[in-house]
């Protein structure tokens, strides 16, 4: 869609940041906290996710002439089950360890509020080239977040980054990182800083404008 | 028309003002708890007064990090971070690195004060948030218990005490068990006088019992403390040990064991009755005590850990808001019915 080229970018940057899925709507919750003890589960998971939404995501965009407005939720539900299934049985395939670490975490992609919340709010609503592109902001958004949380759980409690040995054979592990207890604190001082380096641009971005203001 | 000397005097409420302010609350806590403190360091070496510096310089450290640039000089002032450093560090064993003494402070203050608004606003005691994320983080280093060192040992700092951040830990040869750890893993006593003057391995400030009521005891008398909470702790604690031991003296610690055993009494004394993170109201006050008094006994006795005055406080700190809202006093001229503010 030529006509819509800023739109489409700005569709696309938007869940990256400003409006990413975990930090600014604080959606997706379950696999954020369950399956973030390390980066890799992080990425896998982040992986699965971004599959099952970018493809829900053109599919529902491409049917939602066809989809009756009263069942349409369990029509979106029966679609992203679709992908999930898939995802579940290529990893099982692929990639049997991590399937086996992640465990049921992969089946509950399908009540990721965060997918749901993408067709509703915006697959249904728009074309299929700008629900994919909302669908692939949203996704790296939500991988960003996982692998952001995966990581810094897995340094501090395990010493490693994607498995690579970050201090050497003497470090001193804080086990309550890997622990559930790890993931909460951690997911509420990442969404600290996010709302404080979001408070800071407005903050700036005001003082910007008023700026302008006194100049002209 | 104004008169010099008015024979009248017409001011809003309230008239009479309590002269107590926070700063002089914090030196009373700080005055009561010297002696044990004092102790802990003679007992424990060098490396124990080094333990108390670390914590404290983590609390007001992030203190004065995280307050607002036009609080932070009233906040600091007030010593209640010096209040709540020197209250963890007392709470950590004397063999633990330096480093994690810092992060336990400034884990108290970030995680168990400010972030839940600063002084006065915290549900939980901020000391203890601090103890919890360290025993959760670091189970090993925070019940590896060494052996007091005594007068003449006193300036061998361990070598544990001085391991690099993020680093394993050798702890020294000599550790030994504390009181309650013989009680429960070989159910073996220790004479109550020890346990009285502090003569026993155990974190560093919690072992002589006697100082930390002399302590407590000035702080009641001050009025800083609301002396139901210790009372009812103790007494709870005494009363369920009690009926245990009518029950099976082989089996169970009788009461005065368990009082002047582990963290009771500097818990009951200085971190039970934070008045921030405790009930308002008498009334609440003994149920807060013995909600206390008996989960102590209850963790110790029959749970997994052999200390539990820090989880129990932990506990009844979350119901106290519960406990205030249940145990508001009938406003004067109201009727008996709906004294929790209902629409009748």
């Amino acid at each position: 869609m030529p006509t819509s080229k800023p739109d489409a970018y700005q569709e696309f940057i938007k869940g990256l940041w400003r409006d990413n899925p975990v930090f600014a709507q604080v959606l997706g919750m379950c696999p954020m906290l369950a399956v973030t003890n390390s980066a890799v589960n992080a990425l896998a998971m982040g992986g699965a996710t971004f599959f099952v939404l970018v493809a829900s995501s053109f599919l529902v965009s491409s049917l939602k002439r066809w989809i009756p407005k009263q069942v349409r939720i369990s029509t979106y539900v029966i679609i992203i089950a679709t992908f999930v299934t898939v995802i579940d049985y290529s990893l099982q395939a692929l990639l049997p360890a991590i399937h086996k670490e992640l465990g049921a975490f992969i089946p509950l992609i399908v009540v990721n509020c965060m997918i749901l919340g993408r067709q509703e709010s915006f697959a249904s609503r728009h074309s299929i080239g700008l629900a994919v592109i909302d669908a692939l902001g949203m996704a790296v958004g939500f991988l960003f977040a996982l692998l952001a949380l995966g990581s810094v759980r897995e340094i501090l409690g395990n010493g490693t980054w994607l498995g690579l040995d970050l201090f050497g054979p003497n470090f001193e592990p804080w086990v309550i990182m890997v622990l559930p207890p790890g993931g909460f604190l951690t997911l509420g001082l990442l969404l600290l800083l996010f709302s404080w380096l979001a408070e800071r641009r407005q903050k700036l971005a005001e003082r910007l404008a008023e700026m302008e203001v006194e100049g002209t | 028309m104004k008169r010099p000397d008015p024979k009248l005097l017409v001011q809003p409420a309230p008239l009479l003002k309590q002269p107590l302010t926070t700063s002089m609350a914090m030196r009373d806590v700080l005055i009561a708890l010297a002696p044990a403190t004092l102790a802990g360091v003679w007992m424990f070496g060098l490396g124990a007064l080094l333990i108390l510096l670390a914590s404290i310089a983590g609390a007001v450290a992030t203190e004065w990090v995280l307050l607002p640039d036009d609080e932070r000089r009233a906040q600091l002032a007030n010593g209640s971070a010096i209040v709540t450093g020197l209250l963890l560090g007392l709470t950590l064993p004397p063999a633990l690195p330096l480093w994690m003494a810092f992060l336990g402070g400034v884990v108290s203050i970030g995680l168990g004060k400010i972030i839940w608004g600063g002084l006065g606003y915290n549900l939980f005691n901020p000391a203890l948030v601090g103890r919890a994320f360290l025993l959760a983080a670091f189970p090993v280093a925070m019940t590896t218990w060494s052996a007091q060192t005594g007068p003449t040992g006193f300036f061998e700092v361990a070598a544990s005490n001085l391991a690099a951040p993020f680093m394993h830990i050798d702890f020294d040869g000599v550790s030994s068990a504390t009181p309650l750890n013989l009680m429960k893993f070989q159910h073996q006593s220790t004479a109550l006088w020890d346990l009285m003057i502090g003569r026993t391995s155990g974190c560093i400030g919690e072992t002589s019992g006697l100082l930390l009521i002399l302590g407590g005891l000035f702080l009641a008398f001050r009025r800083d403390l609301d002396w139901r909470i210790p009372a009812s702790i103790l007494i709870a604690v005494a009363a369920f040990t009690s009926l245990l031991v009518l029950i099976d003296a082989e089996r169970y610690p009788g009461p005065l064991f368990s009082v002047f055993s582990g963290s009771l009494l500097i818990g009951a004394f200085y971190m039970a009755s934070d008045p921030v993170t405790s009930p308002l109201t008498p009334k609440g006050a003994w149920i807060f005590g013995t909600g206390v008094g008996l989960l102590v006994v209850l963790i110790r006795v029959f749970g997994g850990f052999p200390e539990g005055v820090m989880y129990a406080i932990l506990l009844m700190n979350a119901a106290t808001p519960l406990i205030d809202r249940y145990t508001q006093p009938r406003v004067f001229g109201k009727g008996l019915k709906s004294p929790r503010g209902g629409h009748e």
